[in-house]
């Protein structure tokens, strides 16, 4: 129900989403100028404003650069013409995942978060234990990499002699409003999540 | 002063020393906090940056919770959760359809409020002079680089809160405690944030910058008011050391440790025995 459209241009939906006008920006390069991780990125802000002004969604969606983004609002922050920049970088990260257009290097990211929601839509509340399971897991069985399973596991007893590993997390009591809130969100059936 | 409190998912998870710091401190000064019955996650990054309608609708059930408790003002320590709060209620006040249709989303009525407060604010409301009046043990030895990092300043249409390039407000807070804050460049750049599991190094190259930054400026600690700078800054302060091939050793306080320290709490009551790095070296 609420994903974005197939029908409705993406320089539209990534306006409209991001509440921002894409002719706006004058090139000045000051969201670039600020940007904490440009230099890891293949596209730096700047030149992604002036992809989608040209109508190049495609290239703005495949870049690597929405994967970089810290979503520090610096960018957003700095515009002269307050072209709300991180919140483009949100619509396109949106679209780009709802329609699988990531590079193949950035799945990490979106593991991540996907793995994040579907905690919060289970429980309401972050298990974080869980979630790095789930994370882990979920990037070991993509790319097989062994080191990466187990690179932070050294954490885990230094967390639990500070109190502050929880291996079982907070849950909400209503755990049926936060499924129907999900599913009403992503157009989903609200089938799984806990019982009310 | 009573204040509604919606702690946010770090504070009740591996950030439960913060939650021990505020409420330690908070305790000391005579607030109490009303925990929102039966909150719910923000979100966070994860939500507005896959799905714009989720990260409107899940504050907004936190907001509206708030609500049916008759609470008009809500503090937020974690900035991650207040700038996504005050987000939802700025953009739901703006668009009365929108708001209808989240209510209807989230089983709720909107409410019109609550006010959304960070720490800073906390403190501020209860008064630099009184923080100063109660002050037990001035902080005489500390010279911290008060860090901001990004959600307590940014974007500032939406949390309207100091400077957005060069706040001031903690160091009026740690200078009323007796400390002597320092004059540095990196109080408002991002530590990494929600990268830490995904991309580690983002974390360890933007976190090392910062805390190399504090210490060339002369800083014996950094004071944070976000559990998320607090896991990069402190949890993470070995292994930027490492990645930058450098060492470091800064303590990193909950701005609610150094209040509660200069007000003759212990750091066993404030949690602060529980932090990575503690003075002296890594705990």
């Amino acid at each position: 129900m609420e994903t974005t459209s197939g029908a409705e241009p993406v320089i539209s939906q990534i306006e409209s989403l991001s509440g921002t006008r894409l002719p706006e920006c004058y090139q000045c390069g000051k969201c670039t100028a600020g940007c904490p991780v440009a230099e890891r990125m293949d596209i730096p802000p700047t030149r992604l404003m002036r992809l989608l002004q040209l109508g190049d969604s495609d290239s703005a969606l495949r870049a690597n650069s929405i994967w970089q983004c810290v979503s520090c609002q610096t960018c957003t922050t700095r515009c002269p013409k307050r072209v709300d920049c991180a919140s483009v970088m949100d619509a396109l990260r949106q679209i780009a995942s709802e329609r699988g257009m990531l590079s193949p290097a950035e799945q990490r990211t979106v593991l991540f978060q996907k793995a994040f929601l579907d905690n919060i839509r289970r429980h309401g509340r972050l298990g974080e234990i869980e979630l790095i399971a789930a994370f882990k897991v979920g990037v070991f069985l993509r790319d097989r990499n062994l080191p990466f399973l187990f690179r932070d596991a050294g954490l885990a007893p230094q967390l639990a002699r500070r109190r502050k590993l929880h291996l079982v997390g907070e849950q909400a009591r209503d755990r049926g409003v936060v499924a129907r809130i999900f599913a009403r969100a992503t157009g989903a059936p609200a089938t799984e999540g806990g019982a009310k | 002063m009573n204040l509604g409190y919606y702690p946010g998912c770090a504070l009740h998870g591996s950030s439960n020393d913060y939650e021990q710091s505020l409420r330690a401190c908070l305790g000391a000064l005579d607030v109490t906090l009303a925990e929102i019955d039966d909150w719910i996650c923000c979100g966070a990054t994860s939500a507005h940056s896959l799905n714009h309608k989720l990260a409107i609708a899940l504050p907004a059930r936190n907001l509206a919770l708030a609500g049916r408790q008759g609470l008009e003002e809500m503090f937020a320590p974690c900035p991650m959760c207040s700038m996504q709060l005050l987000r939802a209620g700025q953009a739901m006040a703006a668009d009365t359809r929108l708001r209808d249709e989240i209510a209807a989303m989230v089983e709720a009525e909107i409410p019109s409020g609550p006010r959304v407060l960070n720490l800073i604010q906390v403190f501020q409301r209860i008064g630099l002079d009184k923080l100063k009046s109660a002050v037990k043990t001035p902080l005489k030895d500390l010279k911290p680089a008060c860090y901001y990092g990004c959600l307590l300043v940014r974007p500032p249409t939406v949390v309207d809160f100091d400077d957005a390039e060069q706040p001031q407000s903690m160091e009026a807070i740690v200078a009323a405690l007796g400390a002597k804050p320092v004059a540095w460049s990196m109080k408002t750049e991002c530590c990494g944030a929600g990268m830490t599991m995904a991309k580690a190094e983002t974390v360890l190259e933007l976190s090392g910058r910062i805390l190399a930054n504090a210490a060339a400026h002369g800083a014996n600690c950094l004071v944070v008011a976000c559990p998320m700078c607090h896991v990069n800054l402190d949890m993470k302060q070995a292994e930027a050391a490492e990645f930058l091939r450098t060492k470091f050793d800064l303590p990193v306080y909950y701005l609610s440790d150094l209040v509660g320290m200069a007000l003759g709490l212990s750091a066993t009551q404030l949690g602060v025995d529980r932090h990575f790095v503690v003075v002296g070296g890594a705990n």
